[in-house]
C-alpha cells in the first residue's frame, strides 16, 4: 500500500463499506459512457458560466475549474465527529475576537503573547469595544481540513475572512443529480442544498436591532474577481441584491443604495471584499471597490457585516498554533480536531529546526494564500530549497514551518485512467444565533500526481463531498 | 432595483438588438450581391450598409478596398469597430454576466451560450464561407434572448428595463436603415429605372422582415410611399417606429420614478406624433429631415432614461449640469465608467 490514507481502498483489494455502493456503481459502467458524461459536465459548467478568473493571466479571462465525477464519500459517524469539532472550533474563535475586541482576558492571562495579537496587521483597532449582535465576528466559516496518518482530521486553516467556494459544493451536487440521478438512489447521501436558506438566515440575524425586516445585500469588488461566478450566484439564491461599491453611500451613519426608485437603506451587507478595500476612508485610500464612511456605519450600529471587520486576526498562520489553546481557554474542553504541529519561524531555536530541515517540511507564509509562496520540501530541488532558505532568513517572522503531512488520496479521473490524487475538504460553518452547517463541504483535488497544492488557482480541480446517512 | 442592474439589463438588450440589426442589413446585402449588377452599384450597395452606422471613415482609414469581404471583416468580427457583431454580442453578454442574479438561467445562459458558440464561429470564419448561414444565426440568438425573456421572466422592472433596451435601440436602428436606404434612392438613376427601384424597396422590406407583411397590408405594387408608412406608422409592424414608440412608453410608465416626469413626456410626444403623422405630410417635408429630427429625439430620450434611472447622482454631491447629447447620428454606446476592472489580493 502506498504511504497515505486511501478513502476508497483499505487495502489494494478492499473497497471502504461506505464506497462499497459506488464501487459496484463504478464497475458497471462503460468507459465511453463515463467519458460522455465527463464531457457533458464539462459542456455544462461552460454553458452555466461556473468559471473563476485566475489573476495575472489575460490569455483565459475565464477558466473552468476541473470536475471530477469520483465523489468523496464520508460516512456518517466520520462526519459526526468532524461536525463536533468544527462547531467547537469555530465557538471558540467566536470566542476570541470577541475577547480581543473587548477585554482581551485571553492576552491578560498569558495564552497568547500580546504582541502576537495587538501588533498583528489583521488587527483593527477600530473595532474595539465595538458590539456586534450575538457578539459573532466570523459568520461564515470556510475551515481546510486534510486527513492524514491512519485517516485523522487535521485543521489546516480556518478562513474567517471572506472563505469562497460554497458555490462550487452546490453546483458540483447539482451536476452529479444531473448526470447520475441512479446514484443517489443506491446512496444515502445527505442533501446541503438548504445552503443559501441557512445563509440568510444567519444574515438576517446580524441586522441592528431596531431593524424588522432587514435588507440583506451581497457586495462583491465586480464581475473581474476570481470569484464573480460565486457572489452573483449567492445572491441570486438567497433573491438578494448584488451590489458593487459604487451602489452603495453611507449618509448620516446609514448605508444607501442607488435604486431606480430612489435611495434604499441597507440593513446588512455579506461582504465579499477583504478588509483593506473595504471603506477607503478607514483603510486603503486608494480602493474604488469599497464603501467610503462603512466603518463609522458600522461602529454607530446601523449596518451589520458579515463577516465583521478585523476577523484576520483569529484565522492568521501566526495565531493557528493557539487554536488549541484557545478552545480550552473560552469552552474547557479537549480540542477535537487536530492541528498540524507547527513551528514558529520567528522564534530562534523553531527557525533553526526549520532551517536544518527544509527539505522536510512546508513552509508557509504567515499571510500568505492561494497556495502562492510556499515551500514544500519533499517536493522541490534543492536550488529552490536554497532560494527559499534566503528568502525565510530575510524575514523569519513573516514565516511558519510544518511537517509535510501525507494527505489522503480518493480515486480520480486521470489521463491514465482511474489513480489517487491528494485531495482537502472545506466544510462551510455558518456562526449567529447558533452555529449551523450543512452535511458537506467543498473537495478540492490536485490533479498532478504526487501534488498536494489542491488549490485552484494552482490547477486543481473539485469533487462532489458526500455525506451519507446512516 | 439597483441603478447599476437596470443599467446592464438595458444595455444587454441594447446591444443584442443592434447585432441583429446589424446582421440582417448585412445579410440583405449578402443576398443581393449574388445578382448580376456592376461592380459599381455592388461597391454603393456596401457603402450604404456603412453609412447606416456612420462608419465611412473609420472604415476607409483601416481597409483598402471596399468589397463583400472587407466589409464583413469590419462589421462581423473586427475587434476596432464598436458596433461590429462581435463587439455586440460581446458586450450584451458582459452585461448579463454582470447581472446574471437578476435574469432567469434560461436567459443567462441563453446570452452566454450564443457567445462561446461566437467564438467558434470567428475561429472557423465561417462569416465568410457561409455568410448567409452565420448571419441567419446571429438573427436567430437574438430571437431566441428575447423569446426567453418573453417566456421565463417575472415581468418587473428588470423586465420592462430590458424591453426600453429593445424597443429603444429598434426605433433607432429602422429610422437609420430607412435614413439611408432612402437617402440611396434618391440617386436619379435608381428612381429612373424602376426594376432596380423595385429590388432596392424589396431589399429594405425584407431586411426588416416586412416583405410578405407589405404584400398582405397593401395588396399592391412596391412603392416608396407604401414602404414608408409601412415602417415608420403603421402600428402592427413589430419593427415600425410607432411600435417601437408604442412599447418605450408603455414601460416607461411602469418604472416611473421621481424624476423622471420630463422623460415620459418626451416619449409620449414622440409617439403622439406618430400617431397622429400623415405619411404625405412626413415626405413632403422630407424623409431626410424628418428621420434626423426623429433620431436625435431618440438619442434625447436615451439621455433621460440615463440620467432618471440608470447613473444616479448621490444625493451629497451637487446637482450636475445635465449632460450634453451626442453628436447627432453618432451611435449611443454603454457609459463606460460603470466597469470597474480593478482587482483586489487574495
Amino acid at each position: 500500500m502506498p504511504n497515505f490514507y486511501d478513502e476508497m481502498y483499505s487495502t489494494t483489494a478492499t473497497v471502504r463499506p461506505h464506497y462499497t455502493a459506488f464501487a459496484e456503481w463504478l464497475a458497471q459502467q462503460a468507459p465511453q459512457v463515463i467519458e460522455q458524461k465527463r464531457a457533458e459536465a464539462e459542456l455544462n459548467f461552460q454553458r452555466v458560466g461556473i468559471t473563476f478568473a485566475v489573476y495575472g493571466d489575460n490569455a483565459g479571462k475565464e477558466r473552468l475549474i476541473p470536475f471530477d465525477i469520483i465523489p468523496r464519500v464520508i460516512n456518517a459517524a466520520e462526519w459526526n465527529r468532524l461536525q463536533a469539532g468544527l462547531v467547537q472550533r469555530v465557538t471558540a474563535l467566536n470566542r476570541f475576537l470577541h475577547d480581543v475586541y473587548h477585554d482581551q482576558a485571553i492576552l491578560k492571562a498569558g495564552v497568547i503573547p500580546r504582541e502576537q495579537v495587538l501588533n498583528n496587521a489583521q488587527y483593527r483597532p477600530a473595532m474595539q469595544g465595538v458590539k456586534l449582535p450575538s457578539d459573532i465576528y466570523a459568520h461564515i466559516a470556510g475551515v481546510d481540513i486534510v486527513r492524514a496518518g491512519e485517516g485523522e482530521f487535521y485543521v489546516l486553516e480556518d478562513n474567517l475572512r471572506v472563505p469562497s467556494g460554497v458555490s462550487y459544493m452546490l453546483e458540483n451536487r447539482k451536476m452529479m443529480m444531473r448526470l447520475f440521478p441512479d446514484l443517489f438512489a443506491k446512496n444515502r447521501v445527505a442533501p446541503v442544498d438548504h445552503y443559501p436558506d441557512l445563509l440568510l438566515d444567519n444574515l438576517r440575524s446580524v441586522a441592528p436591532p431596531s431593524v424588522d425586516n432587514p435588507t440583506v445585500v451581497v457586495l462583491t469588488p465586480g464581475m473581474y474577481n476570481s470569484a464573480y461566478f460565486e457572489h452573483a450566484f449567492l445572491a441570486q439564491q438567497m433573491g438578494v441584491a448584488l451590489v458593487q461599491g459604487q451602489d452603495l453611500y453611507v449618509r448620516d451613519n446609514t448605508v444607501w443604495m442607488r435604486s431606480t426608485r430612489g435611495p434604499q437603506r441597507v440593513d446588512v451587507i455579506y461582504r465579499r471584499i477583504d478588509d483593506d478595500y473595504l471603506d477607503p476612508r478607514a483603510f486603503r485610500p486608494e480602493s474604488t471597490l469599497g464603501v467610503p464612511g462603512l466603518l463609522d456605519a458600522v461602529r454607530a450600529g446601523r449596518v451589520g457585516l458579515a463577516n465583521a471587520i478585523g476577523t484576520g486576526v483569529a484565522d492568521d498562520k501566526s495565531i493557528y498554533p493557539f487554536v488549541p489553546d484557545m478552545i480550552e481557554f473560552y469552552l474547557g474542553e479537549k480540542p477535537i480536531l487536530n492541528n498540524v504541529p507547527t513551528y514558529q519561524c520567528r522564534k530562534k531555536d523553531q527557525l533553526q529546526y526549520t532551517l536544518d530541515n527544509l527539505s522536510e517540511l512546508v513552509v508557509k507564509e504567515v499571510h500568505g494564500a492561494g497556495g502562492y509562496g510556499m515551500l514544500i520540501g519533499p517536493a522541490s530541488t534543492r536550488a529552490e530549497i536554497e532560494a527559499f532558505r534566503e528568502r525565510l532568513l530575510a524575514k523569519p517572522e513573516g514565516y511558519i514551518a510544518q511537517p509535510t503531512l501525507a494527505l489522503s488520496a480518493c480515486p480520480t479521473f486521470v489521463e491514465a485512467g482511474i489513480a489517487p490524487r491528494h485531495i482537502d475538504l472545506r466544510p462551510f460553518v455558518l456562526s449567529g444565533k447558533s452555529v449551523t452547517m450543512v452535511p458537506g463541504g467543498l473537495t478540492r483535488v490536485a490533479l498532478k500526481e504526487g501534488s498536494l497544492v489542491v488549490n485552484s488557482s494552482q490547477g486543481g480541480g473539485t469533487k462532489d463531498t458526500w455525506i451519507l446517512e446512516n | 432595483m439597483l441603478s447599476r442592474t437596470a443599467d446592464h439589463l438595458y444595455w444587454m438588450a441594447r446591444y443584442t438588438e443592434r447585432a441583429e440589426n446589424t446582421a440582417r442589413m448585412l445579410d440583405v446585402r449578402v443576398q443581393y450581391s449574388l445578382m448580376p449588377q456592376s461592380e459599381l452599384a455592388e461597391q454603393q450597395g456596401w457603402r450604404t450598409m456603412l453609412g447606416v452606422s456612420e462608419l465611412q471613415s473609420q472604415f476607409d482609414a483601416k481597409y483598402g478596398t471596399l468589397s463583400q469581404k472587407e466589409v464583413l471583416d469590419f462589421m462581423v468580427r473586427d475587434p476596432d469597430n464598436p458596433s461590429s457583431i462581435a463587439n455586440c454580442l460581446r458586450a450584451a453578454r458582459e452585461n448579463a454576466r454582470a447581472v446574471r442574479g437578476s435574469l432567469t438561467t434560461e436567459v443567462w445562459e441563453t446570452n452566454n451560450t450564443t457567445w462561446l458558440t461566437l467564438q467558434q464561429h470567428l475561429k472557423s470564419r465561417m462569416f465568410e464561407t457561409h455568410p448567409g448561414k452565420f448571419l441567419e444565426w446571429v438573427k436567430y440568438r437574438s430571437h431566441m434572448s428575447r423569446g426567453v425573456t418573453l417566456g421565463t421572466m417575472f415581468q418587473d422592472e428588470a423586465f420592462n428595463f430590458i424591453r426600453l433596451g429593445t424597443f429603444l435601440e429598434r426605433a433607432d436602428n429602422t429610422a437609420r436603415i430607412l435614413d439611408v436606404k432612402f437617402r440611396f434612392l434618391d440617386a436619379d438613376a435608381i428612381r429612373a429605372d424602376a426594376q432596380l427601384e423595385f429590388y432596392y424597396l424589396a431589399a429594405l422590406l425584407r431586411s426588416v422582415s416586412a416583405f410578405e407583411t407589405y404584400r398582405k397590408v397593401y395588396r399592391d405594387a412596391i412603392t416608396v410611399n407604401r414602404v414608408a408608412e409601412l415602417l415608420i406608422l403603421q402600428p402592427k409592424m413589430p419593427r415600425s417606429l410607432i411600435a417601437c414608440m408604442c412599447a418605450v412608453v408603455a414601460n416607461l410608465q411602469e418604472v416611473r420614478n421621481d424624476l423622471s416626469q420630463e422623460t415620459e413626456r418626451l416619449a409620449e410626444k414622440l409617439y403622439g406624433e406618430l400617431q397622429s403623422a400623415q405619411i404625405g405630410n412626413i415626405l413632403q417635408e422630407g424623409l431626410h429631415p424628418y428621420l434626423t429630427r426623429f433620431l436625435a429625439s431618440i438619442a434625447e430620450l436615451g439621455n433621460g432614461i440615463g440620467r432618471d434611472f440608470l447613473l444616479p447622482v448621490a444625493p451629497e454631491l451637487p446637482e450636475e449640469a445635465p449632460e450634453e447629447a451626442p453628436a447627432q447620428g453618432q451611435t449611443q454606446t454603454q457609459t463606460q465608467t460603470q466597469t470597474q476592472t480593478q482587482t483586489q489580493a487574495g
